[in-house]
């Protein structure tokens, strides 16, 4: 029997439903297994985007088609946004604080992680297609997409190369920053969101507020930043 | 009831970013200028936001990994890419994310420091 007739007799809504269950299910079931396993490579995300390859793949499902039926999960990463404002609010206390840091702090992240990105894929002979799509990959995606775009890359391999970037924040952030001997909530939530955006600071935005607060700015900020520096950066680059 | 309010809120600052950016033509995404506008809203009233809304946001932020997995599934569509230059994309990624995440923890903890 081919199972590719399976999808082709559901109803979009159930077909949805499908979906919807199939990601959740393997989310719940990633994070109880975080939760049993306590390793830092049994990252939620991770594993549930493991578990949903895996399924697509064996029942022949292309991507396009899951993704539509998953809609209503990824339309939540907007509201979801949105509400890093509150996080924002409640520490504008330690952001006035420390203001002139957070600056040059993201603005030392921006340019290191588009200027490294860019040039270890050329060194060690990568295409530039690659390396131009690799220049913005830890930038929020919707920014990501529009800055690769503009710059000459495929936006469509930048976001791949986001996800790793991003799941690689989220399940090191804690030991690397543990080795760098940085336990301010500050540094933590700023670097995790500068450096993985939304996926990498999803790991700190849960221990501390304060750390949400200054990811949810990492991750604006840096998108900002990048934009408006990439087209200044990228003709230097590509010169050299 | 106030939870579905709060979460029309949410949405509301979204599209008021999304009008922003087709009128204005700004280069940020809807939901980072509604993030913006939203946090600017509460900083300029100097007051707390409900507690519907904190709580609200709290639970969306406390699945945010959850929100990520329909976009992270597309990897998948790029194996054969990432296959072909495996080794400068694997150098580069890992090395330039650890440097980003080093060099903007570095400069917020020693020059941020009054923050905490």
């Amino acid at each position: 029997m081919n199972i590719n007739v399976l999808h082709l007799s559901l109803t979009p809504a159930a077909f949805m439903l499908f979906a919807l269950v199939l990601t959740m299910g393997a989310y719940f079931f990633a994070s109880y297994l975080h939760r049993k396993v306590h390793h830092p490579l049994a990252n939620p995300v991770l594993i549930a985007i493991l578990i949903v390859c895996g399924v697509l793949y064996l029942l022949h499902l292309p991507y396009e088609t899951y993704f539509s039926g998953a809609q209503a999960i990824h339309f939540m990463l907007g509201p979801a946004t949105v509400a890093l404002a509150i996080p924002m609010v409640r520490s504008l206390e330690h952001m006035k604080r420390g203001f002139v840091g957070m600056v040059l702090a993201l603005l030392a992240g921006s340019v290191v992680g588009m200027v490294a990105g860019y040039g270890l894929v050329r060194l060690f002979g990568g295409s530039q297609m690659v390396a131009l799509s690799m220049l913005p990959k830890s930038l929020t995606t919707p920014i990501a997409i529009g800055v690769s775009q503009s710059v000459g890359g495929q936006p469509s391999v930048t976001v791949a190369f986001a996800i790793v970037a991003g799941v690689l924040v989220a399940v090191s952030v804690d030991a690397a920053l543990a080795m760098m001997k940085i336990a301010e909530p500050a540094a933590r939530g700023l670097a995790a969101g500068t450096a993985g955006s939304g996926l990498g600071a999803s790991r700190v935005i849960p221990q501390h507020p304060v750390a949400a607060a200054f990811a949810g700015v990492a991750i604006g900020a840096n998108g900002f930043l990048t934009a408006v520096l990439a087209p200044v950066v990228v003709p230097l680059l590509k010169h050299w | 009831m106030a939870v579905l309010r709060a979460f029309f809120f949410l949405l509301l600052f979204q599209m008021i970013g999304e009008v922003l950016r087709l009128v204005v033509h700004l280069p940020i995404p809807s939901p980072v200028i509604g993030m913006a506008l939203l946090a600017a809203w509460y900083m300029l009233r100097k007051r707390e936001p409900e507690p519907a809304l904190q709580k609200t946001a709290d639970t969306l932020l406390a699945w945010m990994g959850l929100f990520f997995v329909p976009a992270g599934v597309g990897i998948m569509t790029d194996i054969a890419l990432l296959r072909s230059a495996w080794l400068p994309i694997m150098i580069s990624v890992v090395i330039s994310t650890f440097l980003t995440l080093a060099v903007t923890a570095w400069v917020m903890q020693r020059f941020g420091k009054s923050a905490v």
